[in-house]
């Protein structure tokens, strides 16, 4: 029936990641019970976790990275003893060809061969086109860890998504995890961290609280070297007296502002400095392991600012770490946060222009729960709002790719098409433009360059696999009797199944959530 | 906002698309009655997005604190690496030495102690008031550009490609129709496909039709071998939109007004001094300049780029050789109609007692008397439109007369 598959589709779309297509049978499991079929997921405990043979924990990580990045060095420094008065100069604008005599071909060929592989300045096509190069073409570069230990990470969290059957912990992972982002881009930290972060700091929380994760997030060594807490020194401290160093108010200022209390919830200047000052001293043990197991967090008290602090209005008299522990959790439960998150929650799931009934109930069971999360999630599906909103928002790319992934029935066994596709269509995993995330709305997703490119990219995915799907089928899968007649019109004349497979893909059904 | 430098590049906060900056236009020439002298007005904002460091960028030597506030990332005028003096007081970044020779021509401006009305030191808010042109944070619906081309008498539609950013900055979106373009490398869907959904959109989804048939149309006209993405090095991608902005802007039917916008300039930490993290940028913006001039070739004498980012930086360096955020900044003009060769500035001083709350240069120059004063001198628009429209509740930042020649 046309209204359970309407259901059905809010179910699966709104607050899943779509239909997955062979024999999961989702949407017709989602139209006996829609309401059911999303919390099912939220009663299963350790659903939310991700483990899978491989992944590392942040200080294994960050231990990776030091021997990494000692590696490099010392294979550097060993090449240079190795040619020490040849060596070309560091600047890749300088041909290589500048050391050598006109008439050189001869001399080329020399040059490269008895270039070291660590000097980048041996350019092949720097070359002139009638010098044969004197070997084969080097193999790509192996991944190093940093970018092998990214891959693996994306590709659990892409299987997991694919593979779940309606996706409302994922969503959420996701949602929370762009709340609390961090950028793969800061470094090599960050980017090898990326994933354990989430594992560690969000998953565990998601359905559990938001005190929980908030500390869990303030303390993660990615978020620290993220938002620079790392290098942050109260600037009375023993460290901040020695080394001439001080306060980073990064971390601080975003923790209220995009955190916990939302620009505009009551915040001054003053507060910034003064919570900038509670946690210095968070910070990750480095390289050394001078201060605990090297990439752990660690609390520095050489680096912490001694003494009280006065943040919104409240003293903070506690010593050490204890002091911005206090600090966070009443954070946690201010009333503009109460505000803020519930807002926000309700404009990514349901509407950009959220409710106001909806978030005022939200908010409601966020002070009473003391901001639990999993209660917050079920007061959203149990409300009448988020099932009768018609299904405006534009998906992400990211749950572009994955409802699509779903839909095909592929799991994917390498996340490069999606981590490519992803970058075009300007949602590099893990990697948003600033800690405020990606963004969360229709004007964002929905420009016509972006969607220009989706057609391009569901093109391409037709051509690849459209000889071996029934588009009609497919779109049974996705809509059933929810898909409108001009979506199955269109589909059912398109002129090859490659060209209605992109169509599918395309339909405001796919598209809609 | 984090402080990575490359990779912050490569996507805007609005969600950017790809690899690059943000560019777009205004999707139609404008038609002006005075075709009799032979001017031709171009306008490039160039939006900095993350908060621009201004006491680095035209640095205040003759000020007595300024070196003890900046610290170790102060510049001077002797060592290896002499900021460039462009008159008794201030000095350029030595990164930036195509700026310096364009003011030397007196085609480049400074204006120094200049910020927008916003006044507390969020990012995305800061942006807002610097895009959206209105007097606070919370209007995000348009932006002052895209107004002031409401108020333009509308001529033909342009015809060439463009470039860059499959999102609209804030400061161009509004009602006036834009347009920009996107340098991708992949293999596009066929022309039936797209109609084919088009067709659907139509009668199920007129937004997403909308949308769809610009970004059709933008590809289509698109084109030309050097504006192909290239990955990873975020000077090279600030050169090339400005390459790719230049060509599409120089032809004949080609965008008058369009905006970029670059990213990556929030330098919290070890910002660098005359050369570094910041150094990089900058050289990076001179040479996009530099493009613009050489691409736009004879109509470089009729352009005007303004630089602004959403505020400044704290004047004293903190715990980690950066800066935190803070208010005024500097904000540049170039082009051939500038009236250059000169810093326009009420220097507030910065002595203690005269930085703002005790931290941040003070704003003496209202930045929407730059940007109007400018829209008033190419364009011709009024002090009202530019008063309730464009800037609205901005009647007491009068538009700041003599910018263009």
């Amino acid at each position: 029936m046309a209204r359970d598959s309407q259901a059905a589709l809010v179910a699966l779309n709104r607050f899943g990641f779509g239909a997955r297509g062979g024999a999961s049978g989702d949407l017709v499991n989602a139209s006996s019970d829609p309401r059911g079929f999303v919390k099912a997921e939220l009663s299963r405990a350790n659903g939310v976790l991700l483990e899978a043979p491989g992944l590392q924990s942040t200080p294994q990580l960050g231990q990776a990275v030091f021997a990494y990045q000692d590696q490099v060095k010392q294979a550097r420094e060993a090449a240079k003893a190795a040619a020490p008065a040849e060596t070309p100069p560091a600047d890749q604008n300088v041909p290589l060809r500048r050391n050598l005599s006109l008439n050189a071909a001869a001399e080329i060929t020399g040059q490269m061969a008895d270039a070291k592989p660590a000097e980048n300045t041996v350019r092949p096509e720097a070359m002139q086109p009638n010098v044969a190069p004197p070997a084969a073409k080097p193999a790509p570069q192996p991944l190093n860890v940093i970018q092998k230990t990214f891959r693996a990470e994306a590709l659990a969290r892409l299987q997991r998504a694919t593979l779940v059957e309606c996706g409302f912990t994922e969503r959420l992972v996701a949602f929370w995890s762009n709340h609390f982002c961090i950028s793969a881009s800061k470094g090599e930290l960050a980017r090898i961290w990326a994933g354990a972060f989430e594992r560690e700091a969000i998953r565990p929380h998601v359905l559990g609280r938001f005190a929980d994760m908030l500390r869990a997030v303030e303390q993660h060594p990615a978020m620290l070297f993220f938002l620079d807490n790392q290098q942050s020194l109260g600037p009375d401290s023993r460290a901040g007296q020695n080394r001439k160093r001080g306060l980073n108010e990064n971390l601080a200022r975003e923790i209220l502002e995009l955190h916990t209390l939302g620009v505009g919830g009551g915040y001054t200047q003053g507060d910034v400095t003064s919570l900038a000052r509670i946690i210095t001293g968070w910070t990750f043990a480095g390289r050394q392991g001078q201060l605990g197991v090297p990439g752990s967090f660690v609390f520095n008290t050489n680096a912490h600012q001694p003494g009280p602090q006065v943040l919104l209005g409240k003293t903070y008299d506690q010593a050490g770490l204890a002091q911005g522990e206090v600090a966070l959790a009443d954070l946690a439960r201010h009333p503009s946060t109460a505000s803020f998150i519930p807002t926000k929650f309700v404009r990514h799931f349901v509407a950009d222009e959220p409710p106001p009934a909806l978030v005022a109930r939200l908010r409601d069971v966020f002070v009473k729960t003391d901001g639990d999360l999993k209660a917050l999630a079920t007061a959203l599906v149990d409300s009448e709002e988020a099932w009768k909103a018609p299904l405006t928002k534009l998906r992400s790319p990211y749950d572009f790719l994955v409802a699509s992934g779903r839909l095909l029935a592929r799991v994917p066994e390498d996340p490069g098409a999606y981590l490519n596709n992803l970058n075009l269509l300007g949602q590099p995993l893990w990697s948003p433009p600033g800690p405020n995330g990606f963004p969360d709305s229709n004007a964002a997703w929905g420009a016509p360059e972006g969607i220009k490119l989706r057609l391009d990219i569901a093109a391409q995915i037709g051509a690849r696999l459209g000889n071996n799907i029934d588009p009609l089928d497919l779109l049974q899968f996705a809509a059933a009797g929810a898909a409108s007649a001009e979506t199955r019109r269109t589909i059912e004349r398109a002129e090859s199944r490659q060209q209605a497979l992109a169509l599918l893909l395309m339909s405001p059904e796919m598209q809609r959530r | 906002m984090t402080d990575c430098v490359e990779n912050r590049l490569l996507t805007s906060r609005r969600g950017l698309l790809l690899g690059g900056a943000s560019f777009a236009a205004w999707a139609y020439l404008p038609k002006f009655a005075r075709a009799a002298d032979g001017r031709d007005p171009r306008l490039i904002v160039v939006i900095l997005r993350g908060a621009l460091d201004g006491l680095s960028t035209v640095a205040p030597l003759g000020d007595p604190d300024y070196a003890g506030l900046h610290g170790s990332i102060a510049l001077s005028a002797d060592g290896a690496h002499p900021a460039i003096m462009i008159d008794s007081f201030f000095a350029l970044h030595p990164a930036m030495p195509e700026f310096a020779r364009m003011y030397r021509d007196k085609h480049a401006a400074v204006i120094h102690a200049v910020a927008t009305p916003y006044r507390d030191r969020s990012h995305f808010d800061g942006q807002d008031v610097l895009e959206s042109g209105y007097a606070g944070p919370g209007r995000v619906q348009s932006g002052w550009l895209n107004r002031a081309l409401e108020a333009l008498p509308r001529g033909e539609r342009v015809s060439s490609g463009l470039a860059v950013g499959p999102t609209t900055p804030l400061v161009l979106r509004g009602n006036a129709l834009t347009v920009g373009w996107a340098p991708v490398a992949l293999p596009q869907a066929d022309d039936d496909t797209a109609m084919r959904l088009v067709e659907l959109y139509r009668h199920r989804d007129p937004a997403l039709a909308s949308a769809l048939s610009q970004g059709l149309q933008l590809d289509k006209v698109a084109s030309g071998d050097d504006m192909k993405a290239t990955r990873g090095n975020a000077v090279a991608q600030m050169r090339q939109v400005a390459r790719g902005a230049a060509k599409l802007m120089a032809a004949d039917d080609g965008p008058r007004i369009a905006a970029l916008a670059f990213d990556g300039w929030d330098t919290h930490a070890n910002e660098g001094g005359p050369v570094g993290r910041l150094a990089f940028l900058l050289g990076g913006l001179d040479g996009a300049l530099a493009e613009f001039e050489s691409g736009l070739k004879d109509r470089w004498r009729d352009t005007v780029v303004v630089v602004a980012t959403e505020f400044g930086r704290t004047a004293r360096i903190n715990g980690t050789e950066g800066t935190d955020h803070g208010t005024a900044t500097v904000a540049l003009l170039a082009g051939g109609a500038v009236q250059g060769g000169r810093v326009i500035a009420d220097w507030p001083g910065l002595k203690l007692a005269n930085l703002y709350e005790g931290r941040d240069l003070k704003p003496t120059t209202d930045l929407r008397s730059v940007i109007k004063g400018v829209l008033q001198d190419q364009f011709g628009l009024s002090d009202r439109t530019l008063a309730e429209t464009v800037f609205p509740d901005s009647a007491s930042a009068r538009p700041m007369k003599g910018l263009v020649v």
